[in-house]
C-alpha cells in the first residue's frame, strides 16, 4: 500500500496521488458527506433542481445513504441549453473566476463556470491523471489540446504546470509546427486527442521523422473523443509511445474524471470528487457492474456549477475486479462510444467505433475515414470514405478496386450493412485540430 | 535495366490532374511521358521523369499517395507489325504485358515505349535474349 503512492517510473513521492489509494470504507464516507453538501447547494441556489426535487417529493435531507442518489433527478445537456448561459449556476458571478464553454454540435453552445476553489480541484485531478499515467517534473510536455473555452487545453495546462512538468501550450494545428517543436524541444510526452495524434504521425511520416528514433516522446495522454484499443495499439506500435486513456467532459469539470494507470486497464475515476452510477438509458434503472449502460455522475465537490445525475450519453461498464497498480478508485471500462453518436440506418444501429474496427481488420494502419449518410429514393445510404495512403496504394487498379471490395466486406461482416467504400486522396477529408468528425449525416439535407 | 515509373492516386474528380501537374511543373519535374488508368471512381496516374526519387517526394510533400514501381522502356521499331514483334518474344514464355505506353520521343527513328510485365525479371531476360533494345535511364534522360 505504501509503496502504491511512490511513482513507480521515476521514485517520487506525489502526495495528491495519496487519495487514489484511500480505504474504500473511508472513501465512500467521504463521498456520502459530499452529496449531501452538494443536494443542499443545488437544492437552495438552482431553481431549476429544487423545482425538480420539490416535483418528486423530495427534500435534501432525504439523502441519507449514497444510494439516495437515486432518489434525485437527473439532469441532462439540455437542462444546461434551456438556461443557458448561467441558470445552472449555483454561487453568484463574483464567485466565478473562469467560464468555459462546450461546443454545441447543435445550436449554442453550453456554458460552466469554476471558483477559485474549483480550479483547485481541477488542477489536483489533472496532476492525479497524469502520475498514473507516468508523468512528473522533468518532463517536457506539448499539450496539443485546444486553448481557449474548450476545457481540454487550459486543463490540462493547470496540473500540467501545477506538478512541475514543462508545459508547450501549442494548442492543436499547424501540424508540421507540432513536429518541429516535438524535436528540437526534446518533448518527452503529449497531450492531444487520438485523432489528431494519428494525423501528426502521418505528417511526421511525410517530413522524414521517424518517431521512434528522431523523438524522444515516450507517453502521450489521449482523450476528448471515444477511440478504440486497435487504436491504441496502432499508436503505441507506429510511435514506440505508451498511449494512456483519459476521460472528462466540459459539464463535469473537463480533462479529469477519470484515467487509465500504467495498467491500461480501465479508467480510474475520482470517486472522492465525482460520484458514478451506471443506468440502462432505455429505462433509466441501474444496472450491475459489469454490465454496459449509459455512465451518470453527479459532482461532489463542484461549487460554481455542481451536477446532480448528469446523464453524460457515454457507455460504458463498470469493472469489477480490483486493479493491479493498488489503487481503490473503481474503474470504467474505455468509452469506445456514445448514445448521442449511435446512427441508425435501415433500422440498424451502427456505431462509428465499428467501421473503425472493421477498417482496422483489413489495414493494419488506420487509414483517415469518414461515414457519409445520404438518403436516395427515401432509402438511406452509407458510404465510408477513405483515404488511401502511400502504403496502401498499389500500382494496379485491380489491387485497388479489391482494397475497395475487402474493406466493404469487413464493415458488412461487423455492422451487417451493404456500404459503399470511396477512395479518396490524402487530405480530402477534413481535418479537425480537436474532436474528429466520423460522421457526416446529410440525410436530411434537400428533399 | 529496369526503370522507376511512380504511380500517383488520383480521384476522379474535376481539377485533381491539374492541380498535381501544377505541383510539377512549381518543382520544375519535367514529365518524359505519363499515362492515365482510370475505373469508376478513381485513378493511377503513372509517370516517368528523370529524377523519380526527387519527383516522388515532391508529389509526396504535395499530399498525395504514391508508390513506385519498375517498368522497362523498350525500343519498338516504328512500322506496321513492330509492337507484335515484341511481344511475340514474350508468348512463348507465358509473360504477359500489365500495362504499357508510349514515349513521346524516339531513339534512333524508332518508337520507345514503357512495359510492365507480371514477372519483370524474366521478361528482361527474354527480352535481351531476343536482341530487343531496353534502354538505360541515361539514354532516355541524359546524364
Amino acid at each position: 500500500m505504501i509503496r502504491n503512492l511512490w511513482n513507480d517510473l521515476n521514485g517520487t513521492f506525489f502526495p495528491e496521488s495519496a487519495l487514489d489509494y484511500m480505504p474504500v470504507d473511508r472513501l465512500r464516507e467521504v463521498q456520502l458527506q459530499r452529496l449531501k453538501a452538494v443536494t443542499a447547494l443545488v437544492y437552495d441556489h438552482v431553481p431549476l433542481i429544487r423545482e425538480r426535487m420539490t416535483a418528486k417529493g423530495v427534500q435534501a435531507a432525504d439523502v441519507r445513504r449514497l444510494e439516495d442518489v437515486r432518489l434525485l433527478p437527473f439532469t441532462s445537456k439540455l437542462d444546461l441549453r434551456d438556461t443557458y448561459p448561467y441558470g445552472l449556476f449555483a454561487v453568484p458571478m463574483s464567485e466565478v473566476v473562469r467560464l468555459h464553454a462546450s461546443s454545441g454540435t447543435t445550436g449554442k453552445p453550453i456554458v460552466v463556470g469554476y471558483t477559485t476553489e474549483d480550479m483547485e480541484v481541477w488542477r489536483q485531478v489533472i496532476m492525479r491523471t497524469l502520475y498514473a499515467a507516468g508523468y512528473g517534473r522533468g518532463d517536457v510536455v506539448q499539450n496539443m489540446f485546444g486553448y481557449g473555452l474548450f476545457t481540454g487545453g487550459l486543463g490540462l495546462h493547470g496540473g500540467l504546470e501545477a506538478m512541475g512538468a514543462t508545459v508547450i501550450p501549442m494548442s492543436g494545428g499547424h501540424s508540421e509546427r507540432q513536429i518541429l517543436v516535438m524535436k528540437d524541444f526534446g518533448v518527452t510526452a503529449v497531450c492531444c486527442t487520438p485523432s489528431y495524434f494519428v494525423h501528426l504521425l502521418e505528417v511526421a511520416g511525410r517530413l522524414g521523422v521517424d518517431f521512434k528514433r528522431d523523438l524522444k516522446v515516450r507517453r502521450g495522454v489521449f482523450g476528448a473523443e471515444p477511440w478504440t484499443e486497435q487504436m491504441r495499439q496502432y499508436i503505441e506500435i507506429t510511435s514506440g509511445i505508451k498511449a494512456y486513456d483519459i476521460y472528462g467532459l466540459s459539464e463535469i469539470v473537463g480533462p479529469g474524471v477519470a484515467s487509465e494507470c500504467l495498467c491500461q486497464s480501465g479508467l480510474h475515476v475520482f470517486e472522492d470528487h465525482f460520484l458514478i452510477e451506471i443506468v440502462d438509458p432505455a429505462n433509466l434503472a441501474p444496472v450491475p457492474d459489469g454490465v454496459e449502460g449509459e455512465l451518470v455522475i453527479t459532482t461532489l465537490s463542484k461549487q460554481a456549477i455542481p451536477l446532480i445525475r448528469y446523464r453524460t450519453r457515454d457507455l460504458t461498464a463498470i469493472e469489477t475486479r480490483p486493479c493491479a497498480c493498488g489503487r481503490t478508485l473503481r474503474r470504467i471500462r474505455r468509452i469506445s462510444r456514445r448514445s448521442d453518436d449511435m446512427f441508425i440506418i435501415r433500422g440498424v444501429n451502427v456505431y462509428p467505433s465499428q467501421i473503425e474496427t472493421a477498417l482496422l481488420k483489413t489495414e493494419a494502419n488506420l487509414p483517415h475515414y469518414q461515414i457519409v449518410l445520404t438518403r436516395r429514393s427515401g432509402l438511406d445510404q452509407m458510404e465510408v470514405r477513405v483515404e488511401v495512403t502511400g502504403e496502401m496504394l498499389r500500382d494496379r487498379l485491380s489491387e485497388m478496386e479489391d482494397l475497395q471490395q475487402r474493406l466493404a466486406h469487413s464493415i458488412e461482416q461487423i455492422t451487417g450493412l451493404h456500404t459503399e467504400v470511396t477512395l479518396v486522396q490524402p487530405g480530402t477529408i477534413p481535418r479537425s485540430e480537436g474532436k474528429a468528425q466520423r460522421l457526416l449525416d446529410k440525410r436530411n439535407e434537400g428533399k | 535495366m529496369k526503370i522507376h515509373q511512380i504511380s500517383v492516386f488520383l480521384e476522379n474528380r474535376p481539377g485533381r490532374l491539374a492541380g498535381l501537374c501544377q505541383t510539377l511543373a512549381e518543382a520544375g519535374v519535367n514529365l518524359s511521358t505519363l499515362t492515365l488508368a482510370e475505373t469508376g471512381g478513381f485513378g493511377l496516374l503513372r509517370l516517368i521523369t528523370a529524377e523519380p526519387d526527387k519527383t516522388k517526394e515532391v508529389i509526396e510533400r504535395a499530399g498525395y499517395a504514391a508508390t513506385t514501381t519498375e517498368v522497362v522502356a523498350l525500343q519498338v521499331p516504328d512500322r506496321p507489325g513492330g509492337l507484335a514483334s515484341v511481344l511475340r518474344v514474350l508468348e512463348p514464355h507465358g509473360l504477359s504485358v500489365e500495362y504499357m505506353y508510349a514515349f513521346a520521343m524516339r531513339k534512333g527513328g524508332d518508337a520507345v515505349m514503357v512495359f510492365r510485365f507480371d514477372n519483370m525479371d524474366r521478361a528482361l531476360t527474354v527480352l535481351q535474349a531476343a536482341g530487343i533494345n531496353v534502354f538505360k535511364p541515361v539514354e532516355l534522360f541524359g546524364a
